[in-house]
């Protein structure tokens, strides 16, 4: 019987040290079972703010194969576990409902967005590389140097890619010939 | 074996102190935690080193998967408000932080304002600046300056400038009147000391808004249920800073064990006097106000009301212990007069 | 720098706290200038004359670190006798060609020099063609010997060839120890610069004399043995047609007080993007290889000697470009690359002149380049002229876009502002558009280079959503697509996709590549097939790889070292063991400077790397940038290469002479010192000299880029304000990250200009009104927000300079939506760099919201007739040629 009683608020607060039932007596279950989201994650993995070039570190906390948090991380020297509103809203990047997920394509002159699916969309942009390849060609200049390159496909990247990214890019794109490769570096 | 008594002092009014008003010790113990209760937590907000980034606002609305302020879903309400770089204009059910700006110029005495030799610079232009009289449409973020500006105003030339930045909270009140007037028992005080609003309990019937002195708690308009800062119960139960605090750039939140704060920011107002920031002061750390000192409280440049602080907010229900007294013998007549009129009514049929 | 890198500014406070003064130069009065000791406002666009002119106070009182300078810098070397300053030729150096406006660099050389020392210069086919310099003198006649080349030299481009570190230049000058000599560098200095006094700087600037003094006093007061000054400056600097001499400035400025190479010191360029070092070190960039090596030049550079010929003969790091050119082919075409076909070296594309972007753009517009790739970039508002950028877009045949959010480089077609004003045309837009979505930074591993130089690395969180991919899958995919397409293809062109390393592991559903198999092979490998530690183990033989040689020594051990996450608190400050930093996790460049020419440090205060007798090595609390066991008296034998050329007490070993370069005898296309131009569009005109704007500036005529009058001109009178653009804390660049996200969006919802209440009167202006902008590109409108932090400047004729602040985030997509600030400006460049002068230019600002429709067209129209600019109305589609200009 004490059991069920205690349940309810007002003979706690009759009974209990909190006569005004502002504080323990008023605490309903959900309070009781009440923990950070964090505690709850299936794993905290490190990262890195994709902002500006501060580099500050963030702990993205995992459930359920979603992020269920972003924060700073305490242990970089860089940052200390701060982050600035951008950083601090870097999980809406990930989760935004206007992100696009798909891919989307517009035909020449289409006057709208059309589907097309992932793969027919890679076979498509390879094909039109290599007529743009193609087409624009310069083997060599009106001197007869060697210019072995292609004016056809221009590339420009920001400055957010990885290392990675931009070292595979730069050796695609200069095996394939292509020159006109520029980055956010330039601006 | 429990007794259930109608003679508990809260109901009897005959407590010996009145717990409604003045300093209060031990805030969880007075809202019945154990004496092993852990120690009371608050905000130290240091608005001399805020640089009003907004991360507290950006943080704590993603850690409380707060809604944005267009929560009506209706775009064209999110517009630039014209006030300095605030466009939250203040605490409310889906902001429980809010970043102020205040901008404050005052013409400074030099020979010449902009670019020229001394006494090589011809006439001031039609809009003369060197006594800042001359400039006719103030920016209607210009709050005068109340006070002697102080060491950390940047000079601008003929002006000198600062612009404040102060990042506001709930306040967590050792007297909190949205706790007090609560009727459903949705506002709680927690064994940290702060105060904090179940939503599953909240039915929406609005007392606890006119009753903060601040204008904190607000509700949310889709709803009808009141929502402010909790200082993130969750993640202090799990021994986590708040989200606004954990994010702080320039460490301007700082959360802890509200001693500690009070002693921080006691010697921060110390050096700041000496390095003559006369102007700086402490608010809501006196525990002899008018809420009992707050749980979270600033460390401010100006005058409370430059950053839209109420000077001398008192807890409403200051005078409630005695006018409950008063009251009492007034409802034990209603009463009489309410059941002769219940008894004796005749249902028309 | 609170505006824009908050978390970094913590270290500001916290060294403000320990008694440090901040001071905060910018025309604004900003979130940075509320928490400094001091705001210094500034003109836009006048802070060479501002950093000139404390270098003028410290030569002038002789208030540098005399030892430093004496030992660390080129200030005692001799300058040539036939050079001539912009003080002897009203503006302009010796050696300008009117024709071409373009230098040639020989009379800027040391004395004694027969042969200036330029490397790798040569011109870029500038449009029109290209040059040819009657006075191709000294190294470029060594060049033509070595390549057998007619070798265009003084270029505009020579960064292009160069590579980091600048030129070289010879190794043992004549100096004068007593700089008594009046062609001491320094002397040379002294007087170029000795008209930038307090008042000068007063009247180019607007910052008087009395504050302009103050901050002297406080740099140099906070300088020498025991205290050092830091600058800082965010990306801003370098977006002026002047950018890469600003830097020179602060440079010299640095070195002179002998604040380079020691801790507390330095200039910090803050960086606005996650890995926008790393974008440079291993480069997407037309004109540089990984590890700023040189991208082949048609005319130089026909053969890896051709290429490697200067690098053969440098002192200094660049000595051994050889090494890690051939590491760098090994990497990319594996068993392919033997000795006997020059390592692949023909595999690779030449340039032949400027392909940057702006140039590129202009050639869209000109219907000459079919595709385009954008990944992670928003040029229709985030790049000078969107206007321009968005007629490039509108004239391919094809555009491939990857990003998260639907951006408005990818639908200019759909509901640009151009689709608005009848400039296009949807179903007459030729266009096919891939919009191709991307997986965000928890969505995928990898490293960013972090303003610092610091690589660190992300793990993966969670799988992309949906058709998300990672770029590294997209471009791995993509090559091996067009690998599969190619395979039975016998034509030659086909063979360096062909011979390709392109074997890169895979795992997961998508085929993810491994990223860290990508690092691993950035780092290079050993003849043995482990990992290299450093780049000096790369080897010109073939038998190691490397593709990026700065950053070997990241997976150094077969350890990702930029994974590594020591907790900063269980380290001391430089937490060496946080990420890494290249080169080989020297966290301060150049630091054997912080330690006198004996090896010891400067003071006890400023201890930082230091020689150990004893241990007979260099130790400190960083890892020393200088060979480990060179002693601080090595002496170089006559005839040495490379780092055995450099002095034991030659701190900046990846210049020839190992000095830091107070004046650049050669490597800059715009000066040996920097010096002030007004900016391209400017209501002032130089009050130093009669040339106006640097002459070397790079312009683009066009009807879609008319520049507007300037200086006295009269039609600049129709442009009469300043502008300036920069960021805000709540939005990051084109606002593709930011204007989507809610909570961003609510923080700053709506594209506003700041104006004084003094312009606002002036134009009628109301706080939370509307302003619509005009410059003789476009005009846009925004809300006002009218604050004393903006402040008018009055010129000594009386005249105010009202500057109008621009935040430049908007676009007509998003959450938070409004006019793109860029779609004022036009492009106008830099002549070293091709980076536009986006930081300043002219408009007008009114009252009140713009034209709607082709109305808006006319209504700008009608600005440029007023103003006496050429019409800018274009075809269908913007397209309309590159005009061709009298003397450009």
């Amino acid at each position: 019987m004490k059991t069920w009683l205690d349940a309810w608020p007002v003979y706690r607060q009759l009974t209990g040290p909190d006569p005004l039932g502002r504080g323990r007596a008023a605490r309903n279950k959900g309070t009781e079972q009440l923990t950070s989201r964090t505690a709850t994650a299936d794993r905290v993995v490190q990262s890195v703010c994709p902002y500006c070039a501060v580099g500050c570190g963030q702990r993205v906390y995992v459930k359920d194969e979603q992020i269920l948090q972003i924060e700073g991380d305490p242990d970089s020297p860089i940052s200390r576990g701060r982050l600035c509103p951008k950083g601090s809203a870097s999980k809406q990047l990930v989760t935004s409902p206007s992100r696009v997920t798909e891919v989307r394509y517009r035909r020449p002159y289409g006057t709208e967005w059309e589907d097309l699916d992932l793969d027919t969309a890679m076979d498509m942009i390879a094909d039109r590389v290599l007529d743009a390849r193609r087409k624009r060609w310069e083997a060599e200049d009106e001197d007869g140097r060697t210019l072995n390159r292609t004016m056809g496909i221009a590339s420009l990247g920001g400055a957010t890619l990885d290392n990675e990214e931009n070292y595979l890019m730069k050796k695609l794109y200069s095996a394939m010939g292509a020159i006109q490769i520029e980055n956010q570096a330039r601006i | 074996m429990t007794t259930v008594s109608s003679a508990s002092p809260a109901f009897s009014g005959n407590d010996p102190a009145n717990r409604l008003y003045g300093p209060l010790p031990d805030v969880a113990g007075d809202a019945g935690y154990d004496g092993d209760h852990p120690a009371r937590v608050g905000f130290f907000t240091d608005t001399s080193v805020c640089i009003g980034c907004k991360a507290c606002e950006v943080a704590c609305k993603e850690w409380n998967m707060l809604p944005m302020d267009d929560a009506d879903g209706v775009r064209d309400r999110m517009g630039l408000t014209g006030m300095s770089y605030d466009n939250t204009g203040m605490l409310g059910a889906n902001s429980w932080r809010h970043v102020a700006f205040v901008e404050q110029s005052r013409p400074v005495d030099l020979p010449m304002p902009g670019v020229g030799l001394p006494g090589a610079g011809g006439t001031p232009g039609a809009h003369g600046l060197a006594d800042g009289s001359q400039t006719r449409q103030d920016s209607v973020l210009n709050a005068e300056a109340l006070a002697e500006f102080d060491p950390q105003t940047g000079r601008s030339a003929d002006r000198e400038i600062r612009w404040l930045m102060s990042s506001d909270v709930c306040k967590h009140c050792t007297h909190a009147g949205c706790l007090d007037v609560c009727p459903t028992g949705a506002l709680f005080r927690t064994e940290f000391g702060t105060v904090v609003v179940q939503g599953d309990i909240c039915n929406g019937c609005g007392y606890c808004v006119p009753a903060c002195p601040y204008g904190v708690i607000d509700q949310r308009k889709d709803d009808g249920r009141v929502f402010k800062c909790t200082l993130c119960y969750d993640r202090t139960l799990d021994g986590l800073m708040p989200a606004c605090a954990t994010a702080c750039p320039t460490e301007s939140i700082q959360f802890g064990n509200l001693d500690e704060l009070q002693a921080r920011a006691d010697a921060r107002l110390a050096t700041l006097k000496e390095q003559g920031v006369q102007t700086a002061r402490l608010y809501g750390r006196d525990e002899g106000d008018g809420v009992g000192g707050a749980g979270a409280f600033f460390l401010l440049l100006d005058e409370p009301e430059v950053y839209g602080l109420p000077p001398d907010p008192v807890v409403p229900t200051r005078d409630l212990p005695a006018l409950w007294k008063s009251a009492g013998a007034a409802a034990a007549v209603m009463l009489g007069v309410i059941a002769s009129a219940v008894l004796g009514s005749r249902r028309p049929r | 720098m609170a505006e824009c890198h908050p978390v970094g500014f913590q270290w500001v406070m916290e060294a403000k706290d320990r008694g440090a003064k901040v001071i905060h130069v910018d025309p604004r009065f900003t979130r940075t200038s509320a928490l400094a000791d001091r705001h210094v406002p500034l003109r836009a666009g006048t802070d060479i004359a501002f950093l000139g002119g404390l270098i003028n106070h410290v030569l002038q009182n002789e208030l540098y670190f005399r030892e430093y300078v004496l030992a660390y810098t080129n200030a005692a070397t001799l300058v040539r006798e036939d050079f001539q300053d912009t003080e002897d030729l009203d503006g302009l150096f010796s050696g300008f060609d009117p024709e071409t406006r373009k230098y040639d660099e020989s009379s800027w050389q040391y004395d004694g020099v027969d042969t200036p020392a330029a490397a790798g210069q040569r011109s870029t086919a500038q449009p029109g063609g290209q040059v040819k310099s009657p006075n191709d003198g000294g190294r470029a006649d060594r060049m033509q010997e070595q390549s057998g080349e007619d070798v265009d030299v003084r270029s505009a481009d020579q960064f292009e060839t160069a590579g980091s570190g600048g030129s070289g230049a010879v190794p043992k000058p004549e100096r004068d120890e007593t700089l008594q000599h009046p062609r001491c560098v320094i002397n040379v200095l002294k007087r170029h610069f000795s008209r930038y006094t307090p008042e000068l700087v007063g009247e180019i600037c607007g910052v008087e004399p009395e504050v302009f003094l103050e901050v002297a006093e406080a740099i140099t007061a906070n300088s020498g043995r025991d205290r050092t000054t830091a600058w800082v400056y965010s990306v801003g600097w370098t977006h002026h047609t002047v950018g890469v001499q600003y830097i020179r400035t602060c440079s010299i400025l640095q070195a002179l007080l002998g604040n380079m190479g020691r801790p507390g010191g330095g200039i910090l360029a803050l960086r606005g993007h996650a890995s926008i070092q790393g974008s440079t070190d291993i480069p997407t960039l037309f004109n540089i290889l990984p590890g700023y090596l040189p991208m082949p030049h048609a005319k130089q550079h026909q053969s890896l000697d051709d290429y490697c010929a200067l690098g053969d003969q440098r002192i200094g790091f660049w000595g051994n470009m050889r090494a890690y050119t051939v590491s760098l082919l090994k990497s990319w075409w594996g068993d392919a690359a033997q000795p006997e076909n020059d390592f692949c070296f023909d595999y690779m594309p030449r340039i032949s002149g400027d392909h940057s972007s702006y140039r590129t753009v202009a050639d869209m517009i000109e219907g000459k380049v079919p595709g385009y790739f954008l990944v992670g970039e928003n040029p229709a508002v985030g790049h000078a002229n969107g206007r321009m950028q968005r007629f490039g877009l509108a004239n391919l045949e094809w555009l491939v876009v990857r990003d998260l959010q639907m951006i408005e480089s990818a639908t200019f077609w759909q509901d640009g502002p151009e689709i608005a004003t009848g400039e296009m045309v949807t179903d007459q837009v030729p266009t096919e558009v891939f919009f191709m979505p991307a997986a965000t930074h928890v969505e995928k591993e990898g490293t960013f280079t972090q303003t610092q130089r610091l690589l660190q690395w992300r793990h993966k969180a969670v799988e992309p959503p949906g058709e998300c991919r990672s770029d590294l899958w997209f471009y791995f995919h993509l090559g091996r697509r067009l690998r599969e397409k190619l395979k039975d293809s016998t034509d030659p062109r086909d063979r360096p996709l062909l011979d390709l390393v392109w074997d890169y592991p895979t795992h997961g559903e998508h085929a993810e590549p491994s990223a860290e198999a990508v690092l691993r092979e950035i780092n290079g490998v050993g003849p043995d097939g482990r990992t290299l530690s450093s780049y000096t183990e790369m080897k010109d033989d073939g038998s190691t790889t490397g593709g990026c040689w700065i950053y070997t020594g990241v997976y150094a051990d077969e350890v990702n070292q930029s994974a590594r996450r020591k907790p900063g608190r269980e380290q001391d400050y430089v937490a060496a063991e946080w990420g890494w930093a290249w080169p080989l996790n020297r966290r301060t460049l150049y630091n054997r400077a912080s330690a006198d020419p004996e090896g010891r440090p400067w003071s006890e205060r400023k201890k930082y790397v230091w020689w150990d007798e004893d241990a007979g090595e260099w130790t400190g609390v960083d890892v020393p940038d200088f060979e480990k066991g060179k002693r601080p008296d090595y002496v170089p034998p006559e005839g040495a290469k490379a780092q055995d050329g450099i002095g034991g007490a030659d701190p900046f070993i990846m210049q020839d002479d190992g000095k830091a370069w107070l004046y650049a005898p050669a490597g800059l296309a715009d000066g040996p010192m920097p010096t002030h131009y007004e900016p391209a569009e400017s209501p002032m005109t130089n009050l130093l000299y009669k040339q106006q704007s640097n002459p070397g500036r790079e312009e683009i005529h066009a009807p879609w880029n008319r520049l507007n009058p300037s200086g006295d001109d009269p039609g600049a009178r129709v442009y009469p304000y300043v502008f300036t653009t920069y960021r805000l804390t709540e939005h990051h660049t084109a606002g593709g990250m930011s204007r989507t996200l809610p909570y961003l969006s609510e923080l700053q919802p709506e594209f506003f200009v700041e104006v004084s209440p003094q312009l606002a009167e002036e134009r009628g202006l109301e706080n939370g009104g509307w302003a619509t902008l005009v410059s003789a590109r476009s005009a846009i409108e925004a809300k006002v927000l009218v604050t004393e932090r903006m402040r008018p400047l009055k010129t000594t004729d009386g005249r105010l300079i009202h500057q109008i602040g621009v935040p430049y985030h908007w676009g007509e997509r998003g959450i938070s939506t409004g006019d793109a600030a860029n779609d004022l400006f036009g492009v106008v460049m830099d002549p070293n760099v091709h980076i536009q002068e986006s930081k300043v230019a002219s408009c007008d600002i009114r009252p009140g919201r713009r034209p709607r429709g082709t109305a808006l067209v006319e209504f700008v129209e009608g600005y440029r007739r007023r103003a006496g600019v050429p019409s800018g109305l274009v075809p269908l589609n913007g397209r309309a040629p590159v005009e061709t200009v009298e003397g450009m």
